[in-house]
């Protein structure tokens, strides 16, 4: 009989203030194979790990610059925010805890600019804002990005990145499923292209609507895409999930995505497929 | 057996006291009738008491009642000829939905709805009412042909959200509900939706996108269960009935926050106590309904259902 058990093994949760040091600190860990780098240097390779290829995620204005030519992303609806409709307890100061955190006014931006030349109409959702929950405000201003596309004949590019539904909203955040869905099908009819790049996490009703809705759809590796969460899925159906379930990995494998695609290799996808996107398929 | 809710208990026992007191004057020579005139008035007094100051949570078990009508049971009472069509042509039939067509007043319509069971034998077969992606894809199959037909779509809401399973995932339940959503945006017939139990989540949103949105008066329709609420919200299930009020999941609430065209009121002690009543209420609700939404031209129908949902959110601008 062993004499010594497993040491038992604590887990350390960081304090408010060492999370936000962390973001501004010189050194950063990887999530997947925990090497340090230097923060310039990860920034520099877009925040993928050098070593492992591991794909962090990207704050808003990070992928804005990472995907624009510089100088021509132009922001709209940038005072839209959330309203308390539920009178919910608390729920202001949680948003305003995350516009000083975030410096954003909604876990959604939008607006348009030029990918290697070529105009686009863009969302781009950040996950540090409220986990990039969709309330009320972020329905508001992807659907008016999606007229907007539509009225200056632009496509449309959303980067998702949510966690679901803004519960703190209620129905009303999941009446926004339905009001983006609604302007996607407009936007479509009138011959629009819609590109959806699912980033990590990309889960419950995000997932079950625009984020799926796209002409093409992509994920990036690694990326967790799902309706239901994976411990109420365990629940229900009482078995263990495999370790790749709902990465997007399997859900290239089970058919529900164009690709999973490499962040260095998006911008060069992107320009091709807006390029291509220009030509009415006229064969001269 | 009848379920008795909670809320339902003092009733229950002043019914059966009425009732004790009724057998015993039957086998004795002791007159009771006054005592017993005195007690079913206070039982009526009671039950409108009762039944007129429903709370949510109390909406939440009427939603949920073992007996409370289904899809089925409104088809039977509501249409004619009513002939079910099976599968999505992809995968499998997936009987927690059911769809097919049926005449309405002598008019052909398409009917779509999340079919639960009263049992257990029937939840089974029928998973709860919980769709798979192969549900929702029958679904749209049946909506494209309404669409082709030219024939006006009701759906039937009732299911306590898609179900959360590895092979849903798999099959895409995700892009199932995005699509129907999507899709029926665009259907160039009117859509009617009525919720008659529990409207759960993007699993019951898949089957609502509608021109016109009418609740059963004791039905909820949320963006999550009360008990998940509580659970993600407040780290413990057993807020549920604080949830159910913070949230705002009842025909009430909804109607308030403009999302709702109707509430079609229930028979007193809700729709299970009498099913034709309830179907009554309904009929006319949906009559007028359909009477409003065939006058309009393919893009008027189109253009305000965008109208209907371009104006759902409360949000600021600075």
């Amino acid at each position: 009989m062993l004499k010594f058990g497993k040491k038992k093994k604590y887990a350390s949760i960081p304090s408010e203030q060492s999370k936000l040091d962390v973001p501004e600190g010189l050194m950063m860990k990887c999530n997947g194979c925990h090497k340090i780098y230097y923060r310039k240097e990860m920034k520099k390779n877009i925040y993928v790990c050098p070593n492992c290829g591991y794909h962090h995620q990207l704050n808003a204005r990070e992928r804005i610059e990472s995907l624009f030519d510089e100088g021509t992303f132009k922001e709209w609806d940038e005072q839209l925010t959330s309203s308390n409709p539920l009178e919910f307890p608390g729920y202001e100061e949680k948003i305003d805890k995350d516009r000083k955190k975030t410096g954003l006014n909604e876990g959604v931006v939008t607006g348009k600019g030029m990918i290697d030349g070529q105009e686009t109409a863009f969302s781009v959702m950040d996950a540090s804002f409220r986990m990039g929950s969709m309330g009320s405000a972020m329905g508001e201003k992807i659907a008016r990005a999606i007229v907007n596309a539509q009225n200056e004949s632009l496509p449309f590019i959303i980067f998702t990145a949510s966690g679901g539904a803004r519960m703190q909203e209620g129905v009303l955040s999941l009446m926004q499923m339905t009001k983006t869905s609604v302007a996607i099908k407009r936007f479509s009819e009138a011959g629009g292209l819609m590109i959806s790049i699912m980033t990590h996490p990309t889960t419950g009703g995000v997932s079950a609507s625009f984020a799926s809705l796209g002409d093409y759809n992509f994920a990036e590796p690694g990326a967790l895409i799902g309706f239901a969460g994976q411990r109420i899925i365990e629940q229900t159906i009482r078995e263990k999930l495999p370790d790749d379930f709902q990465t997007a990995e399997f859900l290239l494998k089970h058919g529900q995505l164009d690709q999973v695609v490499n962040r260095h290799d998006l911008k060069q996808l992107l320009t091709t497929l807006l390029e291509m996107h220009k030509k009415g398929g006229e064969h001269a | 057996m009848k379920q008795v809710l909670e809320f339902e208990k003092p009733i229950v026992n002043l019914k059966e006291k009425i009732a004790e007191l009724k057998s015993f004057t039957k086998d004795s020579e002791i007159d009771l009738s006054e005592e017993i005139n005195t007690l079913e008035k206070r039982l009526e007094s009671l039950e409108d008491d009762i039944y007129s100051n429903l709370k949510p949570w109390d909406r939440v078990q009427m939603a949920r009642h073992q007996q409370r009508p289904t899809t089925l049971d409104y088809i039977q009472e509501l249409f004619t000829d009513f002939i079910e069509f099976h599968g999505d042509r992809f995968y499998g039939d997936d009987e927690a939905i059911v769809s097919g067509i049926a005449y309405y007043k002598g008019n052909p319509i398409t009917v779509i709805g999340h079919q639960r069971g009263k049992d257990t034998k029937e939840n089974i077969r029928r998973n709860f009412g919980m769709p798979h992606p192969e549900g929702y894809r029958k679904a749209l199959r049946h909506m494209r042909q309404a669409e082709k037909f030219n024939r006006p779509i009701v759906c039937f809401i009732d299911t306590k959200g898609a179900y959360p399973g590895k092979a849903a995932e798999e099959r895409g339940q995700s892009e199932a509900i995005a699509r129907n959503l999507m899709e029926m945006a665009g259907l160039t017939v009117p859509i009617v939706c009525i919720v008659i139990g529990e409207g759960g989540s993007g699993g019951a949103l898949a089957l609502g996108v509608g021109d016109h949105i009418h609740m059963l008066e004791n039905s909820t329709y949320s963006v999550i269960s009360p008990e998940g609420a509580a659970a993600l919200l407040w780290k413990d299930s057993n807020l549920a009935q604080k949830a159910a009020e913070t949230m705002k999941i009842t025909s009430y609430d909804l109607k308030e926050l403009g999302i709702i065209d109707s509430i079609i009121s229930e028979p007193k002690g809700g729709a299970h106590q009498n099913v034709k009543e309830q179907a009554e209420n309904m009929d006319k609700v949906l009559q007028k309904s359909l009477t409003a939404l065939s006058a309009y031209s393919t893009d008027e129908l189109l253009e305000k259902r965008w109208e209907k949902y371009k104006q759902i959110g409360d949000y600021k601008e600075n």
